[in-house]
C-alpha cells in the first residue's frame, strides 16, 4: 500500500488542470435535455476529444490515450474540480465502450469507437420495456432473423437521452419462443432507420430526457450484432456492472458537490445552525464522499494488479445513490424556502442547481436497477444468502 | 499509487486468522472472561507471541520486528473478529509506539520492549480521554497521564477498584496513584504530542477492531439466516431478512478502505492523519452499531441470549465506539477541518 502518487501522476494532473482551466466554458451548458443544449454539449464532446481527453483510458489508436485506471481517476478529479459540463455521452463512452472492448470484434472497435470519442455518434441505451423493468429478462421486443439482417418490433422505454441520440444498444429476442435470460441478443443500431417512432417522455423537471422507441419491422445489419447470438444476457450483464461499478459515477463528482455543500453550508450557518442535524449530515455527506473515493482507489489499484471487478458494482450502486440523496436534501434544508426556486427563477441566483440536483438524486436509487435489487444481489452473490 | 496490501502481509493476515479460529473460539474466550479475575490468560498470550504479534511493532534492535500501522491494521481487524480483547494491542500497539517516541529512556526501553516483544509483559495506559484503565491488574506496568506528563507506574504502587462493563472482557479499573519525579518519564513538553499522537494510534486500533467485529456479527447474522426456517423456509431467504444484511455489507465495504486510509496516514506522518483517524472511528463505529442493531434483529429472540455468540461482539463493539474519543470528540475533529478557511476539500484532495 502506498497512497501517494507518483511523479508521472502528478506531472499528468498539471496537465489535465491547465486545459481545463483554458477550455471549461465559462457560463455552464443549458441542460442536454434541450434540443440547444444537446448541441452544445456534443460541441463539448468534440473539444475534449481534440485533445484525446473524450476517453482516457482507451488505447490510443481508438481515441483514447490507454491511462490506467488510476489516472483515469485524477482526470476525473480535475474535470468535475474545474466545473466542466456533463458528458452528453456517457452511455457510449462508459457503458458501452468497455463492452465493446470485451466482446467486440476489431472491425466493430474501429467502426464505433473513435467516432464515439469525437461525439460523432451519441448512445442511448434501451433495455427497459414497459413490461421488464427490474425484471429485465423478461423482455420481450423481437429481433428475427432474416438473411443478413434482423428484423426488430417491440418497444423500449425509459432510454435516457434517446430524443436527440444518434444509436442505440439494447437487448432483443431472437429466438421466438425463448424464456427469460435464453435467447437475447445484444444489437447496435441507428436511431433514424426506417421503421423508429421515438416518443419523447418528460421528466420531473419537464424536459424530455428520455423517451419511447417504437420498433416497427425495423431491418438492422447482423453485423450490427455484439457477441455470438442468444449471448445478450451475458454481455448485458457486464455492461450493467459497469454501470453500477466504476464508471459511471466517478467519485470526483460527488466529491465536488459535497465541497460545494460544505460551502453552502458556511455561507449560511446562522441559519444552518439553528438545526444541528444539518451540521451533521454536512458531515456525513464529506464523509461519505471521501469514503467513496477511497472505495473506488481501492478497487482501481486491484484491477490494475489483475482483479475482477465483482459485488462492488452493487454495493456503489447503493452507497453513491444514497449520499447523492443525503447531500441534495441537505442542500434543501440549508436552503429552506428558497430551495423551491428553479435554477432560472430570476431571484435564484446562484442557488437553482441545487434542485436540478435534488430532482435528479431521487433517480438515483432507481435507474442503473433499483437499489432493492441492488440489495438482492449483494445478499444472494456476495453473502451467499438462499433464494426465495 | 497502490490500494492494496502486498502478498505478504496477506499471508501474515490468513496465518493469524487460522491461528484465531482454532485458539480463540468463542468458547474458549468466553471460559478465560468467566473464570479468570484478570479475564486474561498466560497461556493465550504466549500462544499469540507465537505468532510475533506482540513483538510487531518493537524493533529489531530490541528483539522485534518493527512494523508499522499498515501491517498493524489487518491483524487489528481480525482480533476484532476474533473478539481478542484489547490488553494485547494496548501492550504491543500502543505501549510500545510510546515508549519507542520517547527520546531519551534507553533503559526504559531496554527494560521493557524485548519482554513485551516476547509477550513477557503486559501494559496498561490511562488517559483523560478514557474515564478507566483497561486492564490494569493484569499489568506489569501503568503508563499514565498527569498534565501531559507521562508516568511509569508499578501497579504495586497504585490502588485499584475494578469497573465492571457490559463487555465481559472488558476489566475496567479506577487507579489511584501519586506521581512523582521518579514515575516521570516524560515532561509535559515531550509529553503532549505525544499522547496526542497515541489518540490516533489509538483511533486506529479501535476503527480496526470495530471493523472486524461488524464483519464477524455480519457473518454471524447470515449463518444464523441461512439456517433458522419459518414458514417452511430460511429466513434468509426472504427479502427483508436478506436487506438487513446487504445494508451491513455495505456500510462494511465503504468503511475498510477509510481504515486503510488512516493507517497509511499514520505511517506516512500525513498532516491530515488526525482528520483521517477520526473519520476511520466515524465510519467503522457507524458499521458496527448496524451490524449489531441487524444482526440482533435476524437472530430473533435467540439473539437477546447470553449462549447466542453474538452478545460477545455486539457488546465489544458498543464498549469500543467510545473509547479513545467517543463520536462527539471525533465528529469536532472533522468540523474543524472541512469548516476552516481555505480547507483543501474536493476532488483533488482525495490524498493530499
Ligand atoms: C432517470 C432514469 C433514466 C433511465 N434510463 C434508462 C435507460 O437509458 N435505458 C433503460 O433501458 N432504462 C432506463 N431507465 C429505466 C430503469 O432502468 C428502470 O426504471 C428500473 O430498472 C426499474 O424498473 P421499473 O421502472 O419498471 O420499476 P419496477 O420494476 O416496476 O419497480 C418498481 C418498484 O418495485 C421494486 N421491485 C421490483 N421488483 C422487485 C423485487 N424483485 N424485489 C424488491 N423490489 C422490487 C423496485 O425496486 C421499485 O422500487 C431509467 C430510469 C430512470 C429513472
Amino acid at each position: 500500500m502506498r497512497l501517494a502518487y507518483t511523479e508521472k501522476q502528478k506531472a499528468f494532473r498539471a496537465e489535465v488542470r491547465a486545459w481545463m482551466a483554458d477550455h471549461v466554458p465559462a457560463a455552464p451548458l443549458p441542460s442536454f435535455d434541450t434540443e440547444a443544449g444537446f448541441a452544445a454539449h456534443r460541441e463539448w464532446e468534440r473539444t475534449l476529444n481534440r485533445n484525446a481527453f473524450s476517453a482516457v483510458t482507451w488505447p490510443k489508436h481508438l481515441g483514447g490515450r490507454g491511462l490506467d485506471l488510476i489516472e483515469w481517476l485524477i482526470f476525473e478529479e480535475e474535470y468535475w474540480a474545474a466545473g466542466a459540463p456533463l458528458r452528453v455521452n456517457q452511455n457510449g463512452v462508459f457503458l458501452l465502450a468497455p463492452t465493446l472492448m470485451e466482446y467486440g470484434t476489431d472491425e466493430q472497435k474501429a467502426r464505433f469507437l473513435p467516432r464515439m470519442a469525437a461525439g460523432d455518434d451519441i448512445w442511448a441505451q434501451g433495455w427497459s420495456e414497459p413490461g421488464a423493468g427490474s425484471d429485465m429478462a423478461a423482455i420481450r421486443s423481437k429481433a428475427v432473423r432474416d438473411g443478413d439482417h434482423y428484423v426488430i418490433n417491440g418497444q423500449k422505454t425509459w432510454s435516457t437521452r434517446a430524443v436527440w441520440a444518434d444509436w442505440l444498444f439494447g437487448l432483443f429476442r431472437t429466438e421466438p419462443e425463448s424464456q427469460r435470460h435464453h435467447g437475447l441478443t445484444f444489437v447496435l443500431l441507428p436511431l433514424n432507420l426506417p421503421g423508429i417512432t421515438i416518443r419523447p417522455i418528460q421528466q420531473l423537471n419537464g424536459l424530455p430526457g428520455f423517451a419511447e422507441i417504437f420498433f416497427d419491422n425495423v431491418r438492422v445489419p447482423v453485423e450490427n450484432r455484439l457477441g455470438g447470438e442468444g449471448e445478450g444476457w451475458k454481455i448485458c450483464m457486464a455492461t450493467a456492472g459497469f454501470e453500477r461499478g466504476l464508471m459511471l459515477r466517478s467519485p470526483a463528482r460527488f466529491q465536488q458537490t459535497a465541497r460545494q455543500l460544505v460551502d453552502l453550508y458556511r455561507a449560511n450557518r446562522e441559519s444552518a445552525d439553528a438545526d444541528p442535524a444539518i451540521r451533521d449530515a454536512v458531515l456525513k455527506s464529506w464523509m461519505d464522499a471521501e469514503a467513496y473515493a477511497l472505495a473506488t482507489y481501492r478497487t482501481a489499484s486491484r484491477l490494475a494488479k489483475g482483479g475482477q471487478i465483482g459485488a462492488e458494482a452493487s454495493t456503489n450502486k447503493i452507497f453513491w445513490s444514497e449520499l447523492d440523496l443525503l447531500m441534495h436534501e441537505t442542500a434543501m434544508s440549508i436552503l429552506g424556502a428558497r430551495a423551491e426556486l428553479m435554477a432560472h427563477a430570476p431571484d435564484a441566483g446562484d442557488i437553482g442547481h441545487w434542485l436540478d440536483g435534488f430532482l435528479f438524486a431521487q433517480a438515483g436509487p432507481i435507474y442503473a436497477g433499483t437499489n432493492e435489487i441492488q440489495r438482492n444481489i449483494i445478499a444472494e452473490r456476495m453473502l451467499g444468502l438462499p433464494r426465495a | 499509487m497502490d490500494f492494496t496490501f502486498d502478498d505478504q502481509q496477506l499471508a501474515f493476515r490468513d496465518a493469524i486468522r487460522k491461528f484465531l479460529v482454532v485458539e480463540a473460539a468463542p468458547e474458549m474466550l468466553r471460559g478465560i472472561w468467566e473464570t479468570t479475575k484478570t479475564g486474561r490468560s498466560a497461556e493465550l498470550r504466549s500462544k499469540l507471541a507465537d505468532q510475533g504479534l506482540t513483538a510487531l511493532s518493537v524493533p529489531e534492535a530490541f528483539g522485534g520486528i518493527g512494523l508499522g500501522a499498515t501491517d498493524w491494521v489487518m491483524v487489528q481487524q481480525e482480533l476484532g473478529y476474533h473478539g481478542i480483547p484489547d490488553s494485547l494491542v494496548d501492550t504491543a500497539f500502543l505501549a510500545v509506539w510510546l515508549l519507542n517516541q520517547l527520546p531519551a529512556s534507553v533503559e526504559l526501553k531496554r527494560a521493557w520492549l524485548p519482554r513485551i516483544a516476547e509477550g513477557r509483559a503486559r501494559v496498561a495506559i490511562g488517559h483523560p480521554i478514557n474515564p478507566l484503565v483497561a486492564d490494569a491488574e493484569a499489568a506489569d506496568l501503568l503508563l499514565l497521564w498527569h498534565d501531559d506528563e507521562i508516568h511509569a507506574v508499578p501497579p504495586s504502587q497504585a490502588t485499584l477498584r475494578i469497573n465492571p462493563s457490559i463487555d465481559l472482557s472488558r476489566r475496567l479499573y479506577h487507579v489511584d496513584w501519586t506521581p512523582s519525579a521518579e514515575t516521570r518519564i516524560g515532561t509535559a513538553a515531550i509529553g503532549a504530542p505525544l499522547w496526542q499522537g497515541l489518540i490516533d494510534q489509538a483511533g486506529l486500533a479501535v476503527s480496526a477492531q470495530l471493523l472486524g467485529l461488524a464483519h464477524r456479527m455480519l457473518d454471524l447474522g447470515v449463518d444464523y439466516a441461512a439456517q433458522r426456517k419459518q414458514f417452511g423456509k430460511p429466513i434468509g431467504s426472504m427479502q427483508a431478512v436478506k436487506h438487513h444484511m446487504a445494508d451491513v455489507a455495505v456500510k462494511v465495504e465503504f468503511a475498510e478502505p477509510v481504515v486503510y486510509r488512516a493507517a497509511d496516514a499514520l505511517d506516512s506522518g500525513h498532516a491530515l492523519r488526525a482528520v483521517h483517524v477520526s473519520h476511520a472511528r466515524l465510519a467503522a463505529g457507524e458499521a458496527a452499531r448496524l451490524a449489531a442493531r441487524k444482526s440482533i434483529q435476524v437472530h430473533g429472540a435467540m439473539g437477546y441470549t447470553w449462549e447466542a455468540d453474538l452478545q460477545m461482539f455486539m457488546k465489544r463493539a458498543w464498549a469500543l465506539d467510545a473509547t479513545w474519543g467517543d463520536r462527539k470528540y471525533h465528529k469536532r475533529r472533522i468540523d474543524q477541518h472541512i469548516l476552516a478557511d481555505a480547507a483543501p476539500l474536493g476532488p483533488q484532495h482525495t490524498f493530499i
